[in-house]
């Protein structure tokens, strides 16, 4: 039964138009493919390691254990293999990983999570290792049947030479005898000799998205497949006390109910169906005192716990008598809102209770989390769990989740067939794992000199991991003070303090996580700091970043690039930040003007330095992608709090941005090069915010220190 | 029974009259290429043609669309070689991709309607959201199929 739904949905998928990345190939069985230099070629697709396989045809076909969601994985991580290997590019096809596999051979995919921006940035060296290892057989199988020394012979475009007696083999034809080799102590290239990497090659992923081929987990389609819809209690940390299913029972379609502590799925036979009874269910809550919060009480709470001592983090120093001699001293406090990750696909699962074990079809990035907590779930041992990742209709963080996985195999232990569970849009956004609220004091001292002489920050944040049941005793939730614990200044003496503050929402990873609010809060006071030292935002920050050349070389460029010095009309300024995460350094200079009470973005440059570029289209369109998340985030991402239910629950009241409000966006690389390799997913987001704000303050004359700025009626001064 | 025309073909389908025309073709017609994102007509992910107009099929009832020649992202060519398939392709648009039928639907009905469209045309016609920002790449691609028709004429 698990093989036969597993094929139903392969069958059923091509009927779609070919199909995604998951495909089969049919062995070729024609004896005159047979080569000239002997019967080596195999009959079978041949798997040179876990990463790629090689068909008689020279189809390369390799394995990415990173989940496509957007952010290009599919593509760069083969033409990192497919450098090494010496493939012919053209031959290349990609498909995600098998976790199952993974899980039952002890982790050969190694890191299967998509997180972090650590495709490229983690997994680099492994999968170059591979590829040079599966290029490695391919020379010794063809040196092995010629009867010559390896040295005699090397690989290109996907075939093997022997230059002495000018023959050559394609990768097809020795990948039989390759597949039985061994090699060892296999050197990867230098990157001089890269013939892949560096290269704007197009998208693998590209041509099954503009004819509605490509299979999101909500594309999948089973025989006899039933569908869910649920309905969450409003109030987070709310439960069911009693539902009236004989209310919807009659309900065209309707199947059966499935009680979770938190909400009650209603399965019928189209999702229409389902939905539509789910929201007609008569359901009784028991809600606490969750409910009467408003996120004007959170805010409250916040402000005052910045009052408090806090943890420390990070002390250098004594600031307090440092401040006490100050000439002059500032103070700021800074807020920002809980946001929805909004991905265009909202979260579903597919699941298939068999006797033999456990089917799952959806998009994640963290397969492996997927698969055990089915695993448990069901009492099914994680080797019969099978997990198809399909592609991802954006991620942001949301989908590693797995509470979508295990309400979806709730759901098929109730049901004999096939079930796929989606969350209404407006489920997806109410019911939580939100970006983390967050409150920060930041004070700085000045000396007749208007010199730093004192730098203290308390941060109050909303712990993610808390949340995760993951140990923060020491007080502090390293995710939440990424970008302020490390901040780059050199300020001194300085004092950076925390404080884990959680509400009965609950938080997750969002694109950037820490940074994506500290870089906020940091380069806009860096800013007022800078405004006190009556000193340029761009001088100033280099004034103490004396040790950093990396960050200085990437300031003065941008610098440069976005004409900083150049006049703009009146009414238009520009604004700076400058952040580093996850490996790379990004800064950004905003263009900005005002317009009927609205920040109006008309540019925004940016200089990036990742050390190293895998494929430089790609990495551009990630660049945009951070800026245009974060714009929405900046201009009108919050999360409200009425009664302890979440007011937004859909793209009209919770607003991202459209193509008519998007800013010009140049990128500009300075690449270090060496051994650097820096994310790309994340780094274009921290510093939009700031680089904003930075610039509104210049028009407006007023400091802007919450999130969104759409709370703001903004004036020129 | 309702009687529907999809892509060129009549469907007869037992559905109840009030379910949106983008469930009809999802869960009925395993036309999944058309997506869902809102649900309330905001994001243009379900954009299908009506009689030639772009319409956001999540908020469409299936009884208002009996006389009306439905066109899908699977109707636009077998082969992706209609124009602004072909134009997404070259400037290598997607990212997710979940958004990318509507915004192709939204763009090619512009186009059908306005062979050169200036930057605030696409703004106004192209309300359609993408959550990883392929804004940019977007408007590249409809001036490029503008470039490319304009030349013929």
């Amino acid at each position: 039964m698990e093989k036969l739904s597993r094929r139903h949905f392969l069958k059923s998928s091509a009927t779609v138009a070919g199909g995604m990345m998951i495909s089969f190939h049919i062995p070729a069985q024609d004896p005159s493919q047979e080569t000239m230099i002997g019967p080596v070629a195999p009959m079978t697709t041949s798997e040179l390691n876990a990463w790629l396989t090689i068909d008689p045809d020279n189809t390369i076909t390799i394995r990415v254990a990173q989940s496509e969601m957007g952010q290009g994985v599919l593509t760069a991580l083969p033409m990192i293999i497919a450098d090494e290997l010496e493939a012919d590019w053209r031959d290349v096809r990609a498909e995600h990983a098998d976790v199952n596999r993974s899980i039952r051979q002890a982790g050969v995919y190694k890191r299967m999570l998509t997180g972090g921006s650590g495709a490229v940035r983690i997994s680099r060296p492994y999968l170059q290792q591979a590829g040079a290892e599966a290029r490695e057989k391919l020379i010794k199988a063809a040196a092995e049947t010629w009867g010559v020394s390896r040295q005699e012979c090397h690989a290109d475009y996907g075939k093997v030479h022997h230059k002495a007696t000018r023959r050559s083999v394609t990768y097809g034809e020795v990948a039989g005898l390759a597949a039985q080799l061994s090699v060892a102590n296999v050197k990867i290239k230098s990157p001089e000799d890269f013939s892949l990497i560096g290269l704007p090659k197009p998208r693998l992923d590209t041509p099954e998205k503009v004819d509605g081929s490509a299979i999101f987990g909500m594309d999948v389609r089973l025989d006899n497949m039933a569908y869910a819809a649920v309905q969450h209690c409003p109030v987070l940390g709310g439960r069911v006390r009693s539902f009236r299913f004989n209310a919807i029972r009659n309900m065209p379609g309707v199947i059966l109910a499935v009680r979770f502590d938190n909400g009650i799925a209603v399965v019928a036979e189209t999702w229409w169906q389902a939905n539509k009874a789910a929201k007609a269910l008569p359901i009784q809550w028991t809600i606490g005192d969750e409910g009467k919060t408003h996120s004007e009480t959170f805010r409250n709470e916040y402000l005052a716990a910045l009052g408090t001592q806090g943890t420390s983090v990070l002390k250098q120093g004594e600031t307090l008598p440092a401040l006490e001699v100050s000439e002059k001293i500032i103070e700021s406090d800074y807020l920002v809102p809980y946001l929805a990750h909004a991905s265009m696909e909202p979260l579903n699962c597919t699941a298939h209770r068999t006797d033999e074990g456990l089917s799952l079809w959806l998009g994640t990035q963290d397969p492996e989390s997927a698969l055990n907590a089915a695993s448990k779930l069901a009492g099914v041992a994680p080797e019969k769990v099978q997990l198809t990742n399909c592609l991802l209709g954006g991620g942001f963080g949301r989908r590693a989740h797995t509470d979508i996985v295990e309400e979806a195999v709730q759901i098929a232990m109730e049901i004999d067939r096939p079930v796929q569970l989606i969350w209404s849009r407006e489920e997806d956004m109410r019911s939580g794992r939100y970006r983390p609220m967050a409150a920060m004091r930041f004070k700085a001292g000045f000396d007749l000199e208007k010199q730093v002489v004192a730098y203290t920050n308390h941060s109050v944040t909303h712990s993610i991991l808390r949340d995760l049941g993951a140990p923060v005793d020491n007080g502090i939730d390293p995710t939440s003070v990424e970008g302020l614990s490390n901040m780059p200044y050199e300020f001194s003496p300085k004092s950076i303090t925390h404080t884990i503050k959680n509400t009965h929402l609950s938080s997750y990873w969002w694109r950037s996580v820490g940074s994506s609010q500290n870089a906020f809060a940091m380069e806009c006071f860096i800013d007022e700091m800078a405004e006190a030292a009556t000193t340029d935002p761009i001088l100033f920050r280099k004034q103490y970043l004396v040790n950093r050349p990396d960050l200085l070389e990437v300031l003065e460029e941008l610098r440069q690039k976005s004409d900083w010095n150049k006049r703009l009309p009146p009414g238009t300024a520009r604004g700076v930040a400058l952040h580093e995460c996850f490996g790379t350094i990004a800064a950004q200079v905003a263009e900005v003007s005002v317009n009927n009470g609205k920040a109006d973005v008309h540019r925004i440059v940016s200089v990036v330095n990742c050390g190293n570029l895998v494929n430089p289209s790609i990495a551009e369109a990630q660049i945009e992608s951070g800026i245009i998340y974060g714009l929405s985030a900046a201009l009108y991402g919050k999360i409200t709090i009425e009664k302890g239910r979440v007011l937004e629950d859909n793209f009209d009241t919770y607003h991202v941005i459209q193509q008519s409000e998007v800013p010009i966006m140049e990128t500009h690389w300075l690449l270090s090069g060496g051994d650097k390799w820096g994310g790309l997913g994340e780094p274009g987001l921290p510093c939009v915010a700031p680089a904003i704000v930075n610039a509104l303050h210049k028009i407006t004359k007023r400091r802007i220190r919450s999130l969104p700025i759409s709370d703001y009626y903004l004036q020129r001064a | 029974m309702v009687r529907i025309k999809v892509n060129g073909e009549f469907h007869e389908l037992e559905v109840e009259l009030d379910t949106p025309l983008l469930w009809v073709l999802r869960d009925h017609l395993n036309l999944t290429g058309t997506k869902y994102g809102c649900g309330i007509a905001q994001c243009g992910a379900c954009t299908v043609h009506l009689n030639g107009t772009p319409s956001r099929s999540c908020s469409i009832p299936v009884s208002g669309v009996l006389q009306v020649d439905i066109v899908t992202i699977e109707g636009l060519s077998s082969d992706k070689s209609h124009p602004v398939q072909k134009a997404w392709i070259k400037e290598d648009v997607p990212q997710c991709g979940y958004c990318q039928s509507g915004q192709i639907m939204a763009a090619v009905a512009l186009l059908e309607k306005n062979q050169n469209p200036s930057d605030s045309d696409i703004d106004n016609a192209m309300t359609n959201i993408c959550r990883c920002g392929t804004y940019t790449r977007i408007r590249k691609a409809i001036h490029s199929v503008a470039n490319v028709s304009g030349s013929k004429t």
